[in-house]
């Protein structure tokens, strides 16, 4: 397919693979952000072209891994509503709360619906006047420019049915977290090409800086990642540590200037909980006052639900690159995507999920 | 099309005495059922079909169909629910001779849709030689239902002595499929979810047995054969390499899929490996039959597109592996559930 199997090239891949070999004199970790990007490496098995000496890590960058247990449960018992038709994008649906997930709300005659769009929601609220249209608004700063949007829309066109359940996470705080964490081991990032595609790239500066790491915003695809390793291996080869654009074809410094105005103009930063990480300062987006009725946990008064993540799970380590799935002893066995123990095993974008979906006979191994 | 045979001013909608046994209900099987499905069992109106079979072993499957929405571009549940039992049949390399047809029908139906349902499967009956033998028709309340359920059961006979089963198969059988992958679950999505493309992407919903018992009265020894209905091909292998304790491998670029649908599975985020075919199968054969096996497979239209996509192999741990473009090696695991669309 056009634009995709050119980046899917065979000859392309193993020259720059050779390259990264070429240029490599010791032992890197390097850590992509992206859950999409954890997939494409192990399902194009990228990591099987490296040196032995580069060790990947996987980051916390799924959306649906993340997602506090606490706004699972919030959105089973606003779905469960009688007068509720709960929208929410598909891989959300099989993410277990406390008891349940949203696809047995489903099941038990929750009006629980798919959609591949916030303003598809919003469309089934102008439909549906006598109804509370909920959308789950899930995702990092990929997904906030739409989700903000369709508040915005909501708000002009006096949508009062409509509301959102948000749970919007933040990369660089995330990437703050884990180099500043003592159990850090992460040299250098890819950092996620969607994500800086609509943000930009200005604010890892100041973590290149400080922290003393090479970053690359680097693209979804096999010879974008490895493109991107080898952008990141050159700086800590060359002791470099700068923020570097490998994914040119989609992303500028800037970022999408128009994305970035309509998410300030609904969003503001909170502190925002991780699932295995536990709350990050500053690390996520809730509505701003002025957008207060649009907010589901206000409107259906959940504001003060509490709930603790179980400790068996050592998912907070996996998504911070200190621990690989299979060095878990309940991965495969106990922990297994129709029974996930925690958020990298939940969706099928998590390290847990990856490696068991493309590698489970291999790290039991 | 032929017109609706029962006055639309009369009725234009199925109501609930479309199922309750009197004379409405007559109506509906005479001038609808018995009018398309031109059958000898069925014309004897008893509670049973009395049938006369040929000799030999006899296959027998049911299928429900469930699907929405009823029409998609390349067919529609009337065609799938034929088309679907036969192929499950032809699976087992039985001739396909006669189906039940079950409908449950939806109260408030237009009748227009019922019918335009029914000629489908008229022409998709004639198309394959089967005979309906029998049926019955339910009406469930509105709300109760999705427009048309169909079931379908069918009877086959053998005449081969082959025992095809997934325990059959043998290290060295190559694989077949007799064409692209991933069209019929991908044409339902765009359809159901408002996804345009410059071209609507068509099911590949088609009949099977034809060309499969070309194969058989050919003499090529088949071991094992599915249709790569929903699960796809990974579900298929995965299913069948856990009966036989062997394992598979298959070679990413030797997968056709059309690009109208790998772009629509690239942009939903799913895997084509996993996508729902309706006229797709797989077949093991052994090494030495397979070129014959292809050149059979290619002459006819449903296989015109036939390709070896891998062999059985012992590799151990026992698994579906995938070679890929860039010679990586990866697992072809069994999905949990049914795929579902990403966030980003």
């Amino acid at each position: 397919m056009k634009f995709m199997d050119e980046y899917r090239d065979p000859v392309a891949v193993k020259q720059i693979a050779e390259q990264i070999h070429r240029i490599t004199t010791q032992h890197w970790v390097l850590m992509e952000i992206c859950g999409g990007q954890t997939h494409a490496i192990v399902k194009f098995g990228i990591d099987e072209l490296l040196p032995k000496s580069i060790e990947l890590v996987h980051g916390p960058g799924c959306p649906v891994c993340v997602t506090p247990l606490e706004i699972i449960d919030k959105a089973l018992l606003i779905a469960g509503r009688p007068e509720v038709i709960f929208c929410s994008f598909g891989d959300m649906l099989r993410v277990p709360g406390s008891d349940k997930d949203l696809f047995s709300v489903k099941a038990g005659g929750g009006d629980v619906r798919i959609v591949y769009s916030p303003m598809d929601a919003l469309e089934i609220a102008r439909k549906n006047p006598e109804r509370e249209v909920v959308f789950f608004a899930v995702g990092f700063e990929t997904t906030a420019p739409a989700n903000a949007m369709a508040v915005y829309q909501a708000k002009k066109q006096g949508l009062s049915n409509f509301s959102i359940l948000v749970s919007h996470v933040l990369v660089p705080p995330a990437m703050e977290a884990i180099l500043s964490s003592k159990l850090n081991r992460v040299q250098g990032f890819l950092a996620a090409g969607h994500v800086c595609t609509v943000v930009g790239y200005k604010e890892y500066e100041p973590i290149a800086r400080k922290y003393k790491v090479p970053i690359v915003v680097t693209g979804f695809e096999p010879l974008d990642i490895l493109e991107g390793i080898y952008m990141c291996v050159r700086q800590l080869e060359q002791n470099r540590y700068e923020v570097e654009n490998q994914y040119v074809r989609s992303v500028r410094k800037e970022g999408n200037t128009h994305a970035v105005r309509i998410v300030e103009d609904v969003f503001c930063v909170v502190p925002r909980k991780w699932r295995g990480f536990g709350e990050i300062p500053q690390s996520g987006l809730g509505l701003r006052k002025s957008y207060r009725l649009f907010d589901a946990e206000e409107k259906f008064a959940l504001k003060d639900l509490q709930i603790q993540e179980s400790t068996k799970c050592m998912s907070g380590l996996i998504l911070q690159g200190v621990k690989k799935p299979h060095e878990c002893q309940a991965f495969g066995g106990q922990c297994t995507p129709e029974h996930p123990l925690g958020a990298t095993m939940v969706s099928s974008e998590g390290t847990c999920a990856a490696y068991y979906r493309y590698r489970r006979v291999v790290a039991h191994v | 099309m032929f017109n609706c045979p029962i006055p639309i001013k009369n009725y234009p909608t199925v109501q609930l005495a479309h199922g309750g046994g009197g004379s409405l209900m007559n109506q509906l099987i005479e001038k609808m059922f018995l009018a398309s499905f031109d059958s000898a069992p069925l014309k004897q109106r008893h509670d049973s079909a009395m049938l006369d079979l040929p000799r030999g072993r006899i296959a027998f499957t049911t299928d429900s169909y469930v699907i929405r929405p009823l029409f998609f571009p390349g067919g529609d549940i009337g065609k799938l629910a034929i088309f679907g039992t036969v192929n499950d049949l032809a699976m087992a390399g039985a001739k396909p001779l006669y189906l039940s047809v079950g409908f449950i029908l939806e109260e408030g139906l237009p009748m227009e849709i019922l019918w335009k349902v029914i000629c489908s499967m008229k022409e998709a009956a004639e198309a394959t030689g089967v005979q309906i033998a029998t049926g019955d028709t339910k009406v469930v309340d509105k709300g109760k239902g999705d427009g048309i359920f169909i079931n379908t059961s069918g009877i086959g006979v053998m005449d081969h002595s082959l025992n095809i089963a997934p325990g059959q198969v043998r290290e060295g059988d190559v694989m077949i499929v007799n064409g692209d992958l991933g069209r019929h679950g991908m044409a339902i999505m765009a359809v159901r979810e408002g996804l345009e493309f410059e071209t609507a992407i068509e099911s590949d919903a088609a009949p099977l047995a034809d060309m499969i018992l070309d194969l058989i009265g050919q003499g090529i020894e088949i071991h094992c054969m599915r249709d790569l209905t929903r699960g796809g091909l990974a579900s298929a292998l995965n299913e069948i390499s856990s009966v036989c304790g062997l394992s598979m491998e298959i070679g990413e670029t030797k997968i056709p899929v059309r690009e109208d649908a790998k772009a629509a599975c690239e942009l939903l985020g799913f895997d084509p490996l996993y996508v729902a075919n309706e006229g797709r199968c797989v077949v093991f054969v052994p090494a030495n039959q397979a070129p014959k096996a292809l050149e059979i497979m290619l002459r006819h239209d449903i296989g015109k597109e036939s390709v070896v996509i891998g062999q059985v192999t012992k590799e151990t741990p026992t698994a579906v592996y995938l070679k890929n473009a860039i010679g990586a090696v990866r697992i072809v695991d069994m999905l949990s559930g049914e795929q579902l669309p990403r966030i980003c």
